[in-house]
């Protein structure tokens, strides 16, 4: 059931669009991102959703009630901040409290409250700390601890993990989807880290210049990306140069690359993408690449040399250059190769995918 | 990733109608109708518009002198500062020596000191009869003074003394801000340390001393006090203007006051341009902080401290010849270099006399009013500032409320004497002058900007995101008031409160021109005693003053320290 939606929102600063025309529905109980990189208009998006600033046109609906232009104390949104933005004049307890206080609570249920939400963020007796004596792991739990307080309708993050370390980072992300499920939340999620988006979301919307490209759950955006910046910009890929020779009705269409000059081949799955004799990409992770030493019976194989190692601990990357076409392919074991060998490389028909530009 | 935008963490509508509305009264009756009717006044004849009164004072070879004096003493006064003041700050805030703070703190004292006060001072340190002269002159066995404190050089002289800490605080301020990393980063492509100076640092210091520079300017402009005292043949603007006012020659007075008016404005506007460009330095203050470079050679250190103790000796040596002259017997101090016989007569007296110990409860509760208020309003018109709305009025606001801050005190009394001095069409029949509220009126408009800058930059310094973390929790604007901002921002505002009492404590400039029996200030009470030849009674009334604003700056300062 859809809980949050938004709908044909756009935003512009001084003239220049920050979000445009951007509709995204959340469904209840969801952890949905936003992903995309800086200045995106992920923030602006999610500040619009808190109520932080007023879309130019469009509407926000929440549990079917118009909220466009409600002010941000009436919306009951628990929000995580990037700096955290906690009040440096109030202790732990009083940041918790906060926005209990705010609601006129009786005191012996805010002591109650927010004594369990700090419980929940593994922060118990930390209550008379004063916040600048936490460690920044501390305080971004002291942050969520404030936001869940007050049992948010919906919870938001601006990438509330960008200022902590790797190690941090990833502990705290775990902990993070564990609570929001514990407590059965709906979350959205801005972020411009790829990796951090696909761990903890169900359901991604990436977005681009105040745009939404496409939006999915991670598997589907990786596996399918229906454009080329999203290919682009969801982990590594090959993005091949190719004109389409065959014509548009034939189910296999046959490509030429630009560079190197090779044949490749690939089912077609819509045929309107790709019209003849007008350049086109073709995609594939490198991790799909198969490396052989002697040439495979099979399509789509090319002839090429190792022109680069990268070693990365569990997996190796490996540049090959095909007749002037520039290939990554990433491998588990390099396989004995060395810089310089011949080597053949084959991209499976399955695997490729026709992305226009 | 933060964007410059004014949230819309919302106001109820009406407290920001009420914010507008106490903003927009204090402006029109403080700022934009004495000001405006000064002008139209100073355009017209018998109700005639006319250039006349402009033609007229511009023929008179005094007033044409004036201006062209004003000018150059301003000048002069700003280069000698920037002489003073910016090699002070580099050296107090690049290397370390023994006592460097004492100096440091020293070294801004002249900006707290009434200039009426220090120029009583400067009279009995260096005057015609001050002590340094009779010792000079006992010395020599001159039969005259060696000197007579008197002209330009004079003028001059006490123009460095208490104007250069606008060089030296600002220039500071600005060295501070420099990331320290920029200099290393040139010193490592290659620049030597003349070349990081010229090329690195002085080029992000611009901002800060063109401001400087224009403070200075403005002030020295403004200077009345001492031109009066010992100015001697040297006439100045703000001179003439009152003497014109004496002589009863109301049109001249006015009309110069639009002359004078327009240079300080013309400053503001430049101040203000340049006060946007500092930006930058503070944008790249993401970096290390700069380590003092310590002065290690033992005979280095050695001159610096002596340069130190020296410099601080000049700066102390005013005050502390007024505090010795306030123990002086008056009458029995005529030809030897000291007084030779200490009585505390003189405080009893001041503080005793029904009619002396009145002028400190007027400019105490006086200078606490205006204060106050300008506390208030502070916060009105920060937050409006802070708002929404659109970036030209914003500038128009604080434009219009630096402008009275910008305007000698000369020109803001002129400018209510001639629009509150008689039935106007905003008060109707209430007359102002001549009435207990003139003074405060007066301080709080000379002073509530220095209030209004406080607030506003402690509430720059409020990260944004917390008043929004405060609505997205729920409260609504006055418990994010409450709770929030003012917790945060009120150290620098009551600092920021405490300065611009200080300075109204002392105010002589406007005083003189508007007060009544029953407002008399300390500032008209020392000017009278002066007049009297009761040098004692004078320099009491002097200590006391400077007692309380010692305290009160002891106190702001503690504020300033709670807030970092």
């Amino acid at each position: 059931m859809t809980l949050l939606s938004l709908k044909n929102i756009s935003r512009r600063f001084d003239s220049t669009p920050a979000v445009a025309d951007v509709s995204v529905d959340v469904e209840r109980g969801e952890f949905f991102g936003l992903l995309g990189p800086s200045g995106c208009g992920k923030t602006t998006t999610l500040r619009m959703i808190a109520g932080l600033e007023t879309p130019d046109s469009g509407t926000i609906e929440f549990d079917s009630n118009d909220i466009t232009n409600l002010s941000p104390e009436r919306r009951g949104f628990g929000m995580v901040f990037q700096n955290y933005a906690l009040f440096p004049h109030l202790n732990v307890f009083e940041n918790v409290a906060f926005g209990l206080r705010a609601r006129h609570k009786p005191r012996a249920q805010i002591t109650q409250q927010v004594t369990s939400a700090l419980e929940l963020v593994q922060l118990p007796n930390y209550e008379k700390r004063r916040v600048d004596e936490l460690s920044g792991g501390q305080q971004q739990r002291v942050a969520i601890a404030r936001a869940i307080a007050i049992e948010p309708a919906l919870l938001l993050f601006d990438e509330p993990l960008s200022n902590l370390d790797v190690t941090l980072r990833e502990e705290t992300r775990g902990e993070l989807r564990e609570l929001v499920n514990r407590l059965g939340l709906t979350a959205v999620y801005v972020t411009h880290d790829q990796e951090e988006a696909f761990a903890l979301c169900d359901r991604i919307s990436v977005m681009m210049s105040g745009r939404i490209l496409q939006t999915g759950k991670p598997r589907e955006l990786y596996e399918h990306p229906v454009q080329l910046s999203v290919a682009r910009f969801l982990g590594r890929n090959n993005l091949i140069r190719v004109v389409r020779l065959s014509s548009s009705k034939s189910a296999v269409g046959e490509f030429k690359t630009l560079e190197g000059d090779h044949k490749l081949h690939l089912p077609i799955r819509n045929d309107d993408l790709a019209p003849m004799n007008k350049p086109c990409f073709l995609a594939i992770r490198p991790e799909h690449l198969l490396i052989t030493r002697t040439n495979v019976r099979s399509e789509n194989v090319l002839p090429a040399r190792v022109r680069e190692f990268n070693f990365a601990g569990a997996t190796t990357s490996i540049k090959l250059d095909a007749n002037g076409l520039q290939l990554e392919s990433l491998v588990l074991e390099p396989d004995s190769l060395a810089i310089g060998d011949s080597c053949f490389v084959t991209l499976p028909p399955e695997r490729l995918l026709l992305l226009n530009e | 990733m933060s964007y410059n935008t004014s949230s819309r963490l919302s106001f109820t509508r009406s407290p920001r109608l009420f914010l507008f509305l106490i903003t927009g009264v204090v402006l029109l009756y403080g700022v934009i109708y004495p000001n405006l009717e000064v002008v139209v006044t100073s355009l017209q004849r018998d109700h005639q518009w006319t250039l006349a009164n402009y033609r007229e004072a511009l023929s008179q070879s005094a007033v044409l002198e004036s201006v062209l004096t004003s000018l150059g003493v301003s000048t002069l006064t700003v280069l000698f500062c920037a002489l003073v003041g910016i090699p002070l700050a580099f050296l107090f805030e690049r290397y370390s020596f023994p006592a460097r703070r004492l100096f440091a703190v020293l070294a801004a004292l002249p900006l707290v000191l009434p200039p009426l006060v220090g120029t009583v001072a400067f009279i009995f340190l260096c005057g015609e009869s001050g002590i340094l002269s009779r010792l000079v002159q006992s010395a020599l066995r001159l039969e005259t003074p060696p000197w007579s404190l008197r002209g330009w050089t004079a003028l001059l002289l006490f123009h460095t003394y208490t104007m250069y800490p606008f060089f030296y605080v600002l220039t500071g301020a600005g060295l501070r801000r420099i990331d320290a990393g920029l200099a290393e980063a040139g010193r490592s492509l290659g620049a030597g340390s003349v070349q990081v100076l010229f090329r690195v640092v002085l080029p992000q210091l611009t901002p800060s001393i063109v401001a400087a520079g224009l403070l200075t300017f403005m002030t020295s402009m403004a200077s009345f006090s001492a031109p009066l005292l010992f100015g001697g043949s040297v006439r100045v603007l703000t001179l003439e203007i009152f003497t014109a006012r004496q002589r009863g020659d109301l049109e001249l007075a006015l009309t110069e006051t639009v002359i004078l008016a327009a240079f300080s404005l013309g400053a503001l506007i430049f101040f203000q341009r340049y006060e946007g460009t500092r930006r930058f330095a503070a944008a790249a203050m993401k970096g290390t902080g700069r380590r003092l470079k310590p002065i290690t050679s033992g005979k280095a250190r050695a001159a610096a401290v002596v340069c130190g103790v020296l410099f601080a000796t000049l700066l102390v040596l005013p005050v502390a010849t007024l505090i010795l002259v306030s123990f002086a017997q008056d009458g029995r101090w005529t030809t030897q270099t000291l007084p030779p016989a200490y009585t505390l007569a003189n405080y009893a007296r001041i503080l005793t006399e029904k009619d002396a110990s009145e002028v400190f409860v007027n400019s105490l509760s006086m200078s606490a009013i205006a204060a106050l208020a300008a506390l208030l309003w502070s916060f009105c018109v920060a937050t409006l500032a802070r708002g929404k709305g659109s970036r030209v009025w914003k500038r128009l606001l604080s434009l219009l409320v630096l402008v009275p801050w910008a305007l000698p005190g000369t020109v803001v009394a002129v400018a209510l004497a001639e629009a509150y001095g008689k039935p106007s069409p905003l008060l109707r029949s209430y007359v102002l002058i001549g009435t207990f509220w003139i003074l405060p009126v007066v301080y709080f408009l000379r002073f509530m900007p220095l209030v209004v800058r406080a607030v506003q930059a402690s509430m720059e310094q409020l990260d944004p995101a917390l008043e929004e973390a405060a609505g997205s929790l729920g409260a609504r604007w006055w418990r994010r008031f409450r709770r929030v901002t003012l917790p945060l921002v009120w150290p620098g505002a009551a600092a920021g409160t405490l300065l611009a009492f200080v300075i109204a404590l002392g105010e002589y400039v406007a005083s003189v021109l508007l007060f009544v029996p029953s407002n008399r200030p300390v500032s008209i009470a020392i000017a009278s005693e002066l007049r009297d030849f009761n040098l004692g009674a004078a320099a009491a009334y002097g200590v006391v003053l400077m007692g309380i604003i010692a305290v009160s700056m002891i106190v702001a300062a503690r504020f300033e320290r709670w807030r970092s």
